[in-house]
Formats: C-alpha cells, sequence, structure tokens
C-alpha cells in the first residue's frame, strides 16, 4: 500500500515537474489552407472530434487534451517550420503531415525533438529513413501500387492504358509502382505522362491521350487534376476510366466532374466506416453532420492511438511511448493497428473502389 | 495533322485567357510602373462572382444561356471592378510617391489577403457550376481522329478578339486612352496639363480588373471548376506572358498570352507535358536575354 502510494506520488511529482499542471499538447498538422485544403479540413474534424471524446471521458492519464493545428499547405519548405513551432509548444503527439512531400522533411524535425508522429503519407520513404518516431496508419504506395497495377492488367486486359502522374512525391512514387506492376503482368502501358497539379487547362494531356486511343488512365495524384481532366475529356469526347489512389476518396472528385466521377476507381484501405466497431462514431460524425469519408477516421484513430499507448504505457514520455507503440496492438475505428521495426502498419492491405453515383463502394 | 489542328485550338483558347489577364498587368505596369501582383487574385476573385451569379440563376429558373451569360458577365464585371478599384485605393495609392519596393509588397500582401478572404468565406472547397454551354462543331473527322471545337472555345476567342479590338481602339483613339497614355510618359507633366492622375490610374485598374473578370467568367463557363487557388497559377502564367510579349505593351500582352498557350500545348503534344514549363520559361530566358523589353516593348530611354 504503502509502495504504490509513494509510486504515486513519485509519478504525480514526475508530471507535475516536466508539465506542471498543463494539458498534454497533441497536434495534426496538413493542408489547412491550400489546393488540398479539403484534405486538411477532413483531419481537423476527425482529430477534433477524437480529442473532444477523449477529455469527456477525462483525458489521458487524467489530464486534459489539447489540440494544436498546423498548417502545410503541402508546401515542404512549410512543413519544416510548422514542425518546428509544433516543437516549440511542446507537443508530445502529432498525427501528420499529409502529403508525403511534407512528411518527409518535417518528420527529421520530429525525430530530433523526440516526438512520436502518426501519419497517413504513403510513399515508401517516409519509413525507409530509419526513422523510430514514425508510425503509418496507412499502407505504403509500392502496396497500394501494385494492388492498383494488377487490377489493371487482370480487368482491362487488352485495352490501351495511359500512366500520368503530378510529380508529387506521392503520385509519382504511385504512378511508378502502378506501371512497374503493370508491365510485370505483361500489359506494357501505351503512355507514360507527367502533369503539372494546380492548373486548370489539361487540355493538351486529354487530346494526347485521345490520340493514342487511350481507355484507361492510371493516375498518381490528387483528386483536383483527376476532376479537371475528365471533365475535359468528356468535352472532347473521349471515354477514359481512371484508377488512382487513396486521394480519390475526397467527395469533392463528385462536385466538381460531376456524373464522369463514375468512372473512377481507386485503391484505398477496407472502408473505416465498414468497420462495425467504428459504428458508434460514425454515427456520431454524421448526427454531427460530417460524413465520415476519407481520412476523418484515421485522424480519429490516431488520437485513440495516442491514448491507449499513453494509458499502456502510464507514460506520455517519447521513450515510453515508442516502446509501447511499436510492441503493442491498439482498438482503433479503423481496426486493430500494430506495427512493424520500421514503423509501417502490419496488416494494411488495399481495395479497389469505385465511386457510384456520389457514392464509393468495393469494385466488382 | 488533324491531331495538330486539335492542339492549336486548344492553344489559341487557352492563350486567350492567358492574354485577358496580361493585359491587367501590362495596363498597371505601363501606368504605374508597379507589378499588381494581387490581379492574379482579383481575376479569381471574378470567378467566385460568377459562380454566385450563375446559382443565383439557376434558383431563378433562368434558362436562355445567352440571358444568363449577359447577366452573369456584367454582375461579374462591376464587382470586380469595384475589386479592383478598392485594392488601387487602399493598398497602392497611399504607397504613391514612396520606394519602388513598398507597393510591390503591398501587393503581395493584398494577394494574400484576397486569397485567405475567398478561402474563409466561400471554404477550401471547390465550387462547381454544371456545363453552361455544351456541344460544339466537328471540324475535321479523319478515321483516327476528330477535331472539335466547344462552342465554349469559340466564344472565348471571338471574345477576347472584340474585346482586344475596342481596347485598342480605346487606347489610340478617345480621350480617355490619351490621357493613359500621358500619364504613362510623365505623370507630373499630365497634371500640370490638367490630366486628373489619380482618376486615370483608377479607372486603368478597374479597365484591368474588367478584363480579368471576363475571363474569371470565361474561365466558370469552359472549366466548371472555381477555388480560391486559381489566380496564383494564372497570375504567374499571365505575369510570363506581359513580359513576353513587353511589359507596358497591349498587343504584346496578347501575343505573349497566345504564345504561351501555343508553346504549352504544343510542347505537351509532340515532347512531354512533363517538362511544358520549363519550355515556357526557358523561352522567356532566351527572348529576356536578347530582347531585355520583350517582343513588342521599347527599350526604356534614361532620361538625363
Amino acid at each position: 500500500m504503502k509502495k504504490t502510494l509513494l509510486a504515486t506520488a513519485c509519478l504525480a511529482l514526475g508530471t507535475l515537474s516536466s508539465a506542471a499542471w498543463a494539458d498534454l499538447v497533441v497536434a495534426i498538422a496538413g493542408p489547412m489552407t491550400g489546393q488540398y485544403a479539403s484534405a486538411g479540413d477532413q483531419i481537423r474534424k476527425g482529430a477534433e472530434m477524437a480529442v473532444a471524446d477523449i477529455n469527456a471521458r477525462g483525458g489521458v492519464l487524467g489530464q486534459k487534451l489539447k489540440l494544436e493545428v498546423g498548417d502545410d499547405a503541402c508546401d515542404p519548405k512549410q512543413a519544416v517550420s510548422v514542425a518546428n513551432t509544433m516543437v516549440n509548444k511542446g507537443i508530445v503527439f502529432m498525427h501528420g503531415h499529409w502529403c508525403s512531400s511534407s512528411t518527409i522533411p518535417a518528420s527529421d524535425v520530429y525525430a530530433e525533438a523526440d516526438i512520436p508522429m502518426a501519419t497517413v503519407s504513403t510513399n515508401p520513404q517516409v519509413t525507409e529513413r530509419g526513422l523510430k518516431n514514425i508510425f503509418r496508419i496507412m499502407g505504403r504506395d509500392d502496396q497500394q501500387g501494385s494492388v492498383a497495377g494488377n487490377y489493371i492488367a487482370e480487368h482491362f486486359k487488352g485495352k490501351k492504358v495511359a500512366v500520368v502522374d503530378d510529380k508529387s512525391a506521392y503520385g509519382k512514387g504511385l504512378a511508378d509502382e502502378i506501371a512497374k506492376a503493370m508491365t510485370a503482368k505483361g500489359a506494357k502501358p501505351v503512355l507514360r505522362e507527367s502533369i503539372t497539379a494546380g492548373e486548370k487547362d489539361y487540355s493538351g494531356i486529354v487530346t494526347k491521350l485521345k490520340q493514342a486511343g487511350v481507355e484507361v488512365m492510371a493516375y498518381g495524384g490528387y483528386h483536383t487534376e483527376v476532376a479537371l481532366i475528365l471533365r475535359q475529356a468528356q468535352q472532347a469526347g473521349l471515354k477514359l476510366t481512371v484508377m488512382g489512389g487513396d486521394t480519390m476518396t475526397n467527395s469533392e472528385l463528385v462536385t466538381a466532374a460531376g456524373p464522369a466521377a463514375d468512372n473512377v476507381m481507386f485503391t484505398f484501405s477496407p472502408d473505416p466506416r465498414k468497420n462495425p466497431d467504428a459504428a458508434p462514431v460514425v454515427e456520431k460524425f454524421r448526427a454531427a453532420k460530417v460524413e465520415p469519408e476519407g481520412y476523418v477516421l484515421y485522424a480519429y484513430a490516431a488520437m485513440q492511438l495516442f491514448d491507449q499507448a499513453a494509458t499502456q504505457a502510464k507514460s506520455a514520455k517519447y521513450k515510453d511511448l515508442e516502446k509501447t507503440l511499436r510492441g503493442g496492438n491498439f482498438k482503433t475505428v479503423i481496426g486493430t493497428l500494430s506495427f512493424d521495426a520500421k514503423g509501417d502498419q502490419k496488416a494494411p492491405g488495399f481495395v479497389v473502389y469505385r465511386w457510384q453515383g456520389g457514392k464509393y463502394d468495393y469494385a466488382k | 495533322m488533324a491531331y495538330a489542328l486539335q492542339q492549336l485550338i486548344n492553344g489559341l483558347t487557352l492563350g486567350a485567357m492567358y492574354g485577358l489577364i496580361a493585359i491587367g498587368y501590362t495596363m498597371v505596369y505601363g501606368i504605374i510602373g508597379m507589378i499588381n501582383f494581387a490581379h492574379g487574385d482579383i481575376f479569381m476573385v471574378s470567378a467566385f462572382i460568377a459562380v454566385t451569379a450563375f446559382t443565383l440563376l439557376a434558383a431563378a429558373d433562368v434558362t436562355s444561356v445567352p440571358l444568363a451569360l449577359t447577366f452573369v458577365l456584367i454582375v461579374s464585371i462591376f464587382f470586380t471592378s469595384a475589386y479592383g478599384w478598392a485594392v488601387e485605393r487602399t493598398a497602392y495609392r497611399p504607397l504613391r510617391g514612396s520606394t519602388r519596393l513598398a507597393p510591390l509588397i503591398s501587393a503581395i500582401g493584398m494577394s494574400i489577403l484576397l486569397q485567405n478572404t475567398v478561402q474563409l468565406t466561400q471554404g477550401a472547397r471547390v465550387k462547381p457550376i454544371p456545363p453552361v454551354i455544351q456541344g460544339g462543331i466537328e471540324l475535321w473527322s479523319t478515321p483516327d481522329f476528330t477535331v472539335q471545337i466547344g462552342w465554349s472555345q469559340v466564344l472565348i476567342i471571338v471574345t477576347t478578339v472584340v474585346l482586344m479590338t475596342a481596347f485598342t481602339w480605346m487606347i489610340t483613339q478617345t480621350p480617355f486612352g490619351r490621357q493613359q497614355r500621358a500619364c504613362e510618359q510623365d505623370r507630373t507633366m499630365a497634371a500640370l496639363l490638367g490630366v486628373n492622375v489619380d482618376r486615370t490610374i483608377s479607372l486603368t485598374f478597374m479597365l484591368g480588373a474588367a478584363l480579368a473578370a471576363v475571363a474569371g467568367v470565361m474561365v466558370t463557363v469552359y472549366y466548371g471548376v472555381v477555388d480560391f487557388f486559381i489566380g496564383f497559377l494564372a497570375g504567374i502564367k499571365a505575369f510570363t506572358a506581359a513580359v513576353l510579349g513587353g511589359i507596358g505593351s497591349l498587343p504584346g500582352a496578347m501575343l505573349g498570352g497566345l504564345l504561351i498557350g501555343l508553346i504549352e500545348s504544343f510542347w505537351a503534344a509532340y515532347l512531354s507535358a512533363e517538362y511544358k514549363d520549363v519550355a515556357t520559361f526557358g523561352i522567356l530566358c532566351l527572348v529576356l536575354m536578347l530582347r531585355p523589353s520583350g517582343l513588342l516593348g521599347r527599350p526604356e530611354v534614361e532620361k538625363v
């Protein structure tokens, strides 16, 4: 009895000295402004709900969570300065960044400051650089690309396929993997192209696809450009099926592309909304008029991950968190998470989806 | 051949839009010697006004396309000119007469302000409108390729030609054009001769904004989606067009716009879409090395 009392006292003193009754500060970072701001919005909504829920249950280790939001606008330079700001704010956990090209430079800053991070960035390089503080709660582009490439080779046999990317770390990585997987199955792409993201006019590339008689375009990049390409393809009288990556989960694609969005297929982790354990949380989001699509539940899960790891470790210190995260199993709204030595999720798995009438579901 | 023709049409449409925006840069530079970095964002604001106007019309059940277009154009030109006037009045006029850098910084600030205001009030998501003008003409059909020109592309090219003619006439023939040219040559002398310099500069900003508004409406009609970020790239491209053609020169801006549009689409067509910006800016560098004042610009004469 005396021993436990003493231990509690020590623990209390320990936390006192480090944080002096302050809240535990956790952070998210991503494109809150800029052309991919709608993804940042999903992350923020998911994380805000999770922090509110955790605080309603009494917080973590008896302390309330406070959420900081960093905006990197998917700009690698801004990502580094956001990371430095967050380190100065004394965060104990980071969910972010979103664009692989931001996550990679920012993660070096967090690693130096001993801050654990959970990210949804899919570029293999995110976890391939030997950093110990990164945990990826999403699959990798090499897995994603091979699923997409194999699907194309099997389901679009004999059709002309073009592989296009937007020159970003994520887009090019994914497109390369898709092309590799296709070629391995004997379905060599007829065209390999890159476009500039952020433009409005893609009639040049659309005309080129039309000239080459392309029916299927595998695309590495973000949804905004796909919507424009589809609309312009329609105008040019070109019927195009698109195979993209996880970024195509954004319903903005449907608002922007209209009915043409029904031609978009993409790879994404099995839909967390279909996870029966997530049902109450999904209900709660819908009651708050937020559709928990795309990255919303991932952000929620990242906060749950921190909550459970800190509770299991009985500490929010880096060493303890890192050890617990690497060894443990965590039950979150996106399923049970566990990580390998690199920090990749052990059972990621990608499924092919298709947009249909404004909703996406597994492709037949 | 059919393929090249199609790319030519694409390039002309794109170039016409760059040109319309470029005129705004070039006119302002001509008259006060400053790059209005907020111009791209004025263009973006006009596109948002157009979307709002289209949505209002849809709610009022207006189905006639020419009527709707005219209404949207008038509304967008009116409000965008007001923006152009307000930007000049608040951000540039107080700084006239200070160092050359001050209004430049102020312009960048204005650009950030406009972008973020629109993001906060309209949201970060893209705003789509349903296709307004559909269909087109099949110009030429070969067994493996059909050349198409959409009605919206025809509209863009025709509008640009009409506006360019009207503007050239205005600058060279009307009293206002004369006042503009006077302010461009020597502001003090113009003021001494009874030209209202402030008013002329304000009007120039409003005209630039009005042209950006036309481009904004065209972009909305042609691409069908706008977001708060479209001003950035369009602004850079149009600025490049203005510099390429010779900043300060009206036909130069148009020529620059068309050149950039054509370079982009032909480079993407025959080489790779990946390096089309490299091509655009590479040619800009070359032109500036050989003709520092641009294709149609007059070299600045140092006054002694």
